[in-house]
């Protein structure tokens, strides 16, 4: 019988982060307002109450020291969990993200481990100000060193954030915020996908979609319109964006010999570029029609008014969808 | 001279012609610890300079002659990093920036593994774990909050502050006057502040960062930086070995014993240039180059020692111990091996990652291709999409 529970993906990184605390006592939560309150998105609700202000703790405002300290702390032999506020709040830490975190191990010859996890809430929608909406995750993926995720489901959050923390190397856990209260089963003993593995969630014939985090249910919904209309569309969760899993996609490009590829952010030099000129190169022969991409524009993410016309939705997937079958 | 003024109070016990004395009541904390050393201790300090300026020297001359990619020179600075680095304790960790070359002796880290840092075969080399002298870093004042989280987290450790000095630890970082005014020092500075955490922020201010004089990075002393974020600091003349040894020793004793962050700035002189590629000529006087060269901490040291009696053979047997490193350091530099092709890829991740074996294993078959690089060989395999499963 399953133990499965119901769970926002909010409530289940949350579960998913207790579960690692109980079992690893070198497991540490901090950032910035993450202690009483429970983070803004109250991801880390009540876990000060179960853990101690020594087991999770607020941090000053100032992200390169969250990150800077996480690292010293991983070098000490605890498993830091660091959160930054939001997306637009990450940049302060990029030198410590990217020449620190993600080189130390190159750096000391595997005499480092940087079991380091840092969670960003991430993507638009929620008619925020400036800095809260932004898709950062290509600045990452694009770094040697990092690991990169973004689960969509609350079964996902709940994993994925428990293998995150397991990992010897650095990930950054990337959170599609604007989901954090869609809720769904949360298969409390597993089985659960490997950290990197791309998840096929619907099955199809005529396209491929592939996409991740915030845009998933997105895809789907296109996929529903589409099925209407006729058209057979796959759809797969990529799930990890450093490294890709594109086993997956070659396989389902194979069959359906259309792909299309959807996320938030701007399209220029992103996750879909690397998917696309890959899945070009390993599935030439087998493309009905050229790889195409939907994404956010090449601009900075607009005012809250504007985002509407920024983000991509179902229709705008499903405007791809009639191009791409055109061919 | 120097902008700041002679009427700073700054910790001395030896001037520059190696004479003792304590100028003030207050000092008599630290002149207590140097009251502690003997005769050994004090032929050790010199011993150090003395070998770290012969092997900054004969690095510099590799250089030169095309060895090593870069060097950066510590020369002038041997009295703050051998004092210093003697202070701290067997458990302390040791968080340098890319000039302390000295610190790095006094915590047996062989000095092969900065030339081959230098040379360009590895980033370091030294396990930091195990030296507990971690490795060199580049990015000016990044260093300073690992020093800071790793401090944190010997509090959560409870190993601070027990007053066992087998259980407690301390951790010091160092950093020169131009990092100063990058954020993360600020950042490393609150957060040891508001923890409480066992560290110690030791400042070698040589005055110069490459062409730009310390005036330009500072506004107030820099042992007074600490002081808006809770930090106390002091000033030491960097170019007395017994000074500085006295001020890290009693605030890294007080870090362990669980009093809390410390500033200590180390007044120096970078006498030489700020790399190989630098040319100091260019943006000050020889008329200060030779006033710090008047005050340097080895000639300094060694009038101290005479006056204590120390006789010329020990003088001697030091001068040929540098000549005997010097060669070994040439000999060993010239057979020095290229790093296999494997250390490109292998240590990028702890665990398994598909781009970097699927990368891996082309460059190695492109270069078998072209008649092979020095190679561990691997059986061949298959191809590899990315999923790791």
């Amino acid at each position: 019988m399953s133990n499965a529970v119901e769970l926002s993906i909010a409530k289940a990184i949350n579960a998913g982060i207790r579960k690692s605390m109980q079992e690893d006592s070198r497991v540490l939560v901090f950032g910035e307002d993450v202690a009483r309150l429970g983070g803004v998105f109250r991801v880390t609700e009540g876990l000060l109450d179960e853990f101690g202000p020594q087991r999770i703790f607020n941090s000053p405002i100032a992200e390169s020291a969250i990150v800077g300290t996480a690292i010293g702390l991983a070098m000490r032999g605890f498993r830091p969990i660091a959160e930054i506020q939001f997306d637009g709040f990450v940049y302060p830490a990029f030198d410590q993200i990217v020449s620190q975190l993600a080189k130390l191990t190159n750096r000391s010859e595997g005499n480092l481990q940087m079991p380091v996890v840092i969670r960003i809430p991430y993507g638009g929608g929620i008619g925020a100000v400036e800095h809260h909406s932004e898709s950062p995750e290509a600045y990452f993926a694009h770094t040697a060193g990092l690991r990169v995720v973004s689960p969509s489901t609350p079964n996902d959050a709940y994993w994925m954030i428990q293998q995150s923390i397991r990992s010897a190397d650095p990930v950054i856990f990337m959170e599609p915020k604007r989901r954090y209260w869609q809720k769904g089963q949360v298969e409390l003993d597993g089985p659960a996908l490997g950290l990197h593995q791309a998840a096929l969630v619907r099955q199809g014939s005529d396209l491929t979609i592939a996409s991740y985090g915030p845009m998933v249910v997105t895809s789907l919904q296109a996929a529903e319109i589409a099925a209407a209309e006729g058209i057979s569309i796959e759809v797969i969760d990529l799930r990890t964006l450093s490294p890709i899993d594109f086993g997956v996609v070659v396989e389902s490009v194979k069959k359906t010999g259309r792909l299309i590829v959807a996320h938030e952010a701007g399209t220029f030099v992103s996750i879909s570029s690397e998917i696309a000129a890959k899945i070009a190169e390993l599935c030439f022969y087998y493309l009905e029609a050229p790889v195409l991409r939907v994404g956010g524009f090449d601009v900075p993410y607009p005012a809250a008014k504007l985002e509407e016309l920024y983000l991509p939705d179902a229709d705008r997937i499903m405007e791809a969808v009639d191009r791409v079958m055109a061919y | 001279m120097t902008y700041q003024p002679a009427d700073i109070p700054m910790v001395q016990f030896l001037n520059q012609d190696g004479e003792f004395a304590v100028a003030s009541k207050e000092h008599e904390i630290y002149a207590e610890l140097i009251r502690g050393l003997r005769e050994a201790d004090f032929l050790k300090f010199y011993r150090d300079m003395a070998r770290i300026r012969r092997f900054d020297n004969e690095a510099t001359a590799l250089q030169r002659q095309g060895q090593m990619g870069l060097w950066v020179p510590a020369v002038g600075q041997e009295g703050a990093q051998i004092g210093s680095g003697y202070a701290v304790g067997p458990n302390d960790n040791i968080f340098p920036s890319y000039r302390e070359h000295g610190v790095a002796i006094t915590h047996g880290v062989d000095l092969m593994s900065i030339i081959k840092m230098f040379r360009g075969v590895n980033h370091g080399g030294w396990n930091p774990a195990e030296k507990k002298f971690h490795l060199y870093a580049i990015v000016l004042g990044a260093q300073t909050l690992h020093a800071a989280g790793y401090a944190m987290g010997v509090n959560f450790e409870g190993r601070a502050g027990t007053g066992n000095p087998d259980v407690d630890e301390a951790v010091i970082t160092y950093f020169g006057d131009g990092a100063t005014a990058e954020g993360d020092i600020s950042e490393a500075l609150l957060m040891a502040a508001t923890t409480n955490a066992p560290l110690v922020f030791f400042c070698q201010n040589n005055q110069w960062a490459i062409s730009s004089a310390v005036e330009s990075q500072t506004k107030v002393p820099l042992f007074q930086r600490g002081l808006g974020f809770g930090v106390p600091g002091i000033r030491v003349d960097g170019n007395d070995v017994l000074a500085c040894y006295a001020v890290t020793k009693k605030h890294m004793d007080d870090a362990r014993n669980g009093l809390g962050p410390y500033l200590i700035e180390a007044l120096t002189y970078r006498i030489g240039a700020h790399t190989t590629s630098d040319d100091p000529s260019k943006y000050r006087d020889a008329e200060q180059v030779a006033y710090w060269q008047a005050r340097d901490p080895i000639i300094r040291f060694e009038k101290f020692l005479r006056s204590q009696g120390i006789g010329q053979d020990f003088f001697d047997e030091v001068e040929a111990a540098g000549d005997q490193l010097a060669t070994e350091i040439r000999e060993t530099t010239f057979a020095l091996p290229e790093p296999p092709l494997e250390n490109l890829f292998d240590h990028v991740y702890s665990e398994p990652h598909p781009l970097v074996e699927e990368q891996k294993a082309w460059l190695r078959g492109y270069e078998e291709s072209l008649g092979g690089h020095s190679s561990v060989s691997e059986s061949d395999e298959s191809p590899n999409y990315g999923g790791t499963r």
